[in-house]
C-alpha cells in the first residue's frame, strides 16, 4: 500500500537529517501522505480515538501515581485523598476511570466494525490478531486497574477473578498462589498488581505500534471491503483527508466522554466500590466491570469451573482465529445478505450476556446465560457453514466506482423527489 | 438449512430475553419499596449545594449522627470551602476548637490532647471498629466520609439506560432520606425482633441495628427573621438536610464539578461545529481539485 516515499526535503537541515535518521520521512509518509480509502464512514475514526483514549490513561494514570498510595491500609484514603485535597485530583481521577470505560466503549465499535467489514481476513490477519493481544492487554489492565482503590468490589473482584486460574489443573493452586504473593488476596497482591497496571499500558503502547504498522503495509479495509485498485481514484492523502475527519470524530467522543466524566462519574461504578476492602464481609452481588459482563456471563453459564474458564477464554480467543474461521471470498456483510444478518443476531447476543452477566446467577438467568453462549459460539460455526454457500450481491468494481455510483443514486432520488413535489407548490 | 438454523437461533434469543425481563420482576418484589426520589438542589447539569441546607444538615450531622458515626476524611477547613456549607473561616475555626484532638508524641515522647485546628480531621467517636462494635452491641456505625456515594438501589432496566439522559444520580442521598424516615412497625408475619433489631421498610432484608434516630422537633434550626425556623423542624426534614450534607462530603467538588463540565461542553460542541465544516470544505474537492463525486 505505501508506495515509493513522496518526501522531498526543503531545508538544508531537513536534507542532512533525511540522510542520517529519515524521520521526517517516516512521519510524512505514515500520517501526510498516506493513502486512504476515499468511503471510509465515521466508524473508521475509532482507530485514532482509541490512541488518543489510550495517551489520556497513560497520561493520568501517571499524575495519579504521583499520588497514590499502594498499600492495602492505605490505598483507598489516598484516592479519597486524591478526591478531596490533590489539585483537580478529581478531575484526573473521573477521566481515568471513566476513561477506561470510554476505552472499551471505543474499541468494541471498532472490533464490531472490523467483524461487519472484514476486517480481518487477507491480508489483514497478522493485524487482527495483534488487535486480539492488545484487547487482552486492555482486559488485564483494567481488571488490575479497578483493584487498585482497594474498595469491596475491588477486593472481591479480584478474589474470584484471581481464583479462577485455581480451576486449571496440575498448576492451579500454585500460579494463584504466584498471583497473590501469598494464600489470599491482601497486600503483596495490591503491591503486584499496582506495578503491572503501570507496566501493561506500555506494553500495549508497544502492540499499537506494531498494530499501525501491520496497518500500514497493507492499508486500510473500507466498507465495500474492495481492495484499492488505482490509487489517484480510489484513495486521498491521509492528511489533510483523513486527519480532520479523525479530529472532528474524535472530538464528538469527547463530548461523550465528558458527559459522564462531569455529569455522572460514578455511573459506570458501583457504589459498593466506597466501602473500603473488608475480607470478613462479601458483597451480596460480585459484579465485574461492565466491559466484563458479556465473558462473566459465558463464565457462570458452564456448570463446571474449569469448564467455565475454558468457555470464557475460548470467548475471546476465538476472535484471534476469525480470519481463517469466516468462509466467505467476500469481506463486508453489505453484500452478505446471509452474514450481514448473522452479523446483528451476534450484536443481540452479546448485548443480552452483557445484561445476563450483571443479573444474580440463580434460576432463569442461568438458563438464559447458557443459550446466549450457545448462539455466541454458534456465530463463528454459523460463519464458517454460511461462507461455503452464500451467495454474495455484486460487488462494486472499485471503490472510485462505488463512491459513484452512491453519488449517482443520491442525486437521481433528489431529483425524483424535486418534481414529485413541484406540482403541489405550483398548484 | 442455514433459514432454518437462523430462525431457530431468533426463536431461541427471543426466549432467553424473555425468561431475562421476567425474572427483575419478582426481584423487585422481594427487595421492598424504592425509595422516592427527591428534588435535590444539587442535582443535573447546574446542580449546586444549597448552603442553608448543608449548614442544617451539619447541625443534624453534629448533634444526632456524629455521636456514634465518624467523617474521618473530613477536616473542619473543608466547611468553610467554596461549594460547601461555607462557613466562615472564624466560625470554622471556633467549632474546631471545641474539638479535643489527640496529638503528640512531644518531647517527652507523651501523647497528649490539645484543641482542634480547622486542618484537623473530624475525630471519629470510637478509637476503632472493635470498639465501637463493643458499644454498639455488635453493629458498627459506617464512616460517613464517602457513605453517600456507597449506598444505592437497584435502578432496573430500562431504568438505568433513561438515568444517563436524565443525569439522575442522587440514589445515595435517597436512599439515606428514605431508610431515615423508614422505620415502621413491622408487618404481620414478620419474624418478631430481637433486642437491637429494628423495622426498616427500605434497609435490605428489612432489619436494621440502628433505631429510629430522628423525630421531630428534635433539632433546632436557626430562626428568620420572624423568629421561626424557614424549614419545618421535622424528621422528614432532617432527613433531608443530613443526606445533602453526607452528599457534600461525598463529593466536595460536585459544584466545581458540574461548572467546570459545562465549560468543557460549550468549548467542544462549538469546536466540534467548526471541525465539522472544516471536514466539509476539505472533503469537497479531491487532492487534484477535481469534484470528490
Amino acid at each position: 500500500m505505501s508506495g515509493h516515499s513522496s518526501y522531498v526535503p526543503k531545508t538544508g537541515i531537513e536534507r542532512w537529517l533525511d540522510a542520517r535518521l529519515p524521520i521526517i520521512r517516516l512521519a510524512h509518509d505514515s500520517a501526510v501522505s498516506y493513502p486512504v480509502p476515499r468511503n471510509l464512514n465515521y466508524l473508521w475514526t475509532f482507530g485514532g480515538i482509541l490512541v488518543f483514549m489510550l495517551v489520556v490513561q497513560i497520561v493520568t494514570g501517571i499524575i495519579l501515581a504521583m499520588h497514590y498510595t499502594a498499600n492495602s491500609l492505605l490505598a483507598f484514603n489516598s484516592v479519597e485523598h486524591i478526591m478531596r485535597d490533590v489539585n483537580y485530583g478529581w478531575l484526573l481521577r473521573y477521566l481515568h476511570s471513566n476513561g477506561a470505560s470510554m476505552f472499551f466503549v471505543a474499541v468494541y465499535v471498532h472490533i464490531f466494525r472490523g467483524l461487519y467489514y472484514g476486517s480481518y481476513k487477507a491480508p489483514r490477519e497478522v493485524l487482527w490478531i495483534l488487535g486480539v493481544v492488545i484487547f487482552l492487554l486492555m482486559m488485564a489492565t483494567a481488571f488490575m486497574g479497578y483493584v487498585l482503590p482497594w474498595g469491596q468490589m475491588s477486593f472481591w473482584g479480584a478474589t474470584v477473578i484471581t481464583n479462577l486460574f485455581s480451576a486449571l489443573p496440575v498448576i492451579g493452586e500454585t500460579i494463584v498462589t504466584f498471583l497473590w504473593g501469598g494464600y489470599s488476596v491482601d497486600n503483596p497482591t495490591l503491591n503486584r498488581f499496582f506495578s503491572l497496571h503501570y507496566l501493561l499500558p506500555f506494553m500495549i503502547f508497544g502492540v499499537v505500534v506494531l498494530h499501525i504498522w501491520a496497518l500500514h503495509v497493507v492499508g486500510q479495509n473500507n466498507p465495500t471491503g474492495v481492495e484499492v485498485k488505482n490509487v489517484q481514484k480510489d484513495t486521498v492523502p491521509f492528511t489533510p483527508y483523513a486527519t480532520v475527519k479523525d479530529i472532528f470524530g474524535m472530538v464528538v467522543f469527547m463530548i461523550l466522554f465528558a458527559w459522564f466524566v462531569f455529569y455522572q462519574p460514578n455511573f459506570m461504578g458501583h457504589a459498593d466500590n466506597y466501602i473500603p476492602a473488608n475480607p470478613a464481609s462479601t458483597p451480596a452481588h460480585i459484579v465485574p466491570e461492565w466491559y466484563f459482563l458479556p465473558f462473566y456471563a459465558i463464565l457462570r453459564a458452564i456448570p463446571d469451573k474449569l469448564g467455565g474458564v475454558l468457555a470464557m477464554g475460548a470467548a475471546i480467543v476465538v476472535l484471534a482465529f476469525l480470519p481463517w474461521i469466516d468462509t466467505s471470498k467476500v469481506k463486508s456483510m453489505s453484500y452478505r445478505p446471509i452474514g450481514r444478518q448473522l452479523f446483528w443476531a451476534f450484536v443481540v447476543v452479546c448485548i443480552g450476556l452483557g445484561y445476563l452477566g450483571a443479573m444474580p446467577a440463580e434460576g432463569g438467568y442461568v438458563i438464559a446465560s447458557q443459550i446466549f453462549t450457545v448462539l455466541y459460539f454458534g456465530f463463528f460455526v454459523a460463519l464458517f457453514v454460511v461462507g461455503l454457500f452464500e451467495r454474495p450481491k455484486a460487488l462494486p468494481t472499485s471503490i472510485a466506482d462505488a463512491v459513484l455510483a452512491s453519488a449517482k443514486g443520491g442525486s437521481a432520488a433528489r431529483v425524483a423527489t424535486a418534481t414529485a413535489a413541484e406540482p403541489n407548490v405550483k398548484g | 438449512m442455514s433459514r432454518i438454523s437462523f430462525r431457530l437461533a431468533l426463536t431461541g434469543l427471543a426466549a432467553g430475553l424473555s425468561l431475562a425481563l421476567i425474572q427483575p420482576a419478582a426481584q423487585a418484589a422481594e427487595a421492598g419499596p424504592k425509595p422516592p426520589a427527591l428534588s435535590w438542589s444539587f442535582s443535573g447539569p447546574f446542580g449546586k449545594f444549597d448552603r442553608a441546607q448543608l449548614q442544617r444538615g451539619f447541625k443534624v450531622f453534629k448533634e444526632v449522627c456524629a455521636s456514634c458515626h465518624g467523617a474521618s476524611l473530613v477536616a473542619f477547613r473543608n466547611l468553610s470551602q467554596p461549594g460547601g456549607p461555607e462557613f466562615t473561616s472564624g466560625q470554622v475555626a471556633a467549632l474546631a476548637a471545641t474539638y479535643q484532638i489527640k496529638d503528640g508524641p512531644n518531647d517527652q515522647g507523651e501523647m497528649f490532647e490539645r484543641p482542634g485546628r480547622p486542618a484537623d480531621r473530624f475525630p471519629s467517636p470510637f478509637p476503632n471498629e472493635q470498639a465501637a462494635r463493643a458499644a454498639q452491641g455488635g453493629a458498627y456505625p459506617p464512616d460517613f466520609s464517602v457513605l453517600a456515594k456507597a449506598r444505592t438501589y437497584t435502578r432496573g432496566f430500562p431504568t438505568f439506560v433513561f438515568d444517563i439522559f436524565t443525569q439522575y444520580q442522587e440514589q445515595g442521598p435517597d436512599y439515606i432520606h428514605a431508610l431515615l424516615v423508614g422505620y415502621k412497625e413491622p408487618p404481620a408475619g414478620f419474624p418478631a425482633l430481637l433486642p437491637g433489631q429494628n423495622y426498616n421498610e427500605y434497609m435490605p432484608g428489612h432489619l436494621i441495628a440502628m433505631p429510629n434516630p430522628l423525630s421531630d422537633g428534635q433539632v433546632e434550626y436557626p430562626k428568620g427573621a420572624d423568629g421561626k425556623a424557614p424549614v419545618p423542624e421535622t424528621a422528614d426534614q432532617y432527613a433531608r438536610d443530613v443526606a445533602a450534607f453526607m452528599m457534600w462530603m461525598a463529593e466536595p467538588h460536585l459544584e466545581a464539578r458540574k461548572r467546570l463540565g459545562m465549560q468543557v461542553m460549550a468549548f467542544l460542541t462549538i469546536f466540534a461545529f467548526l471541525l465539522y465544516y472544516t471536514k466539509k470544505k476539505v472533503w469537497s474537492r479531491m487532492p487534484d481539485g477535481s469534484p470528490v463525486h
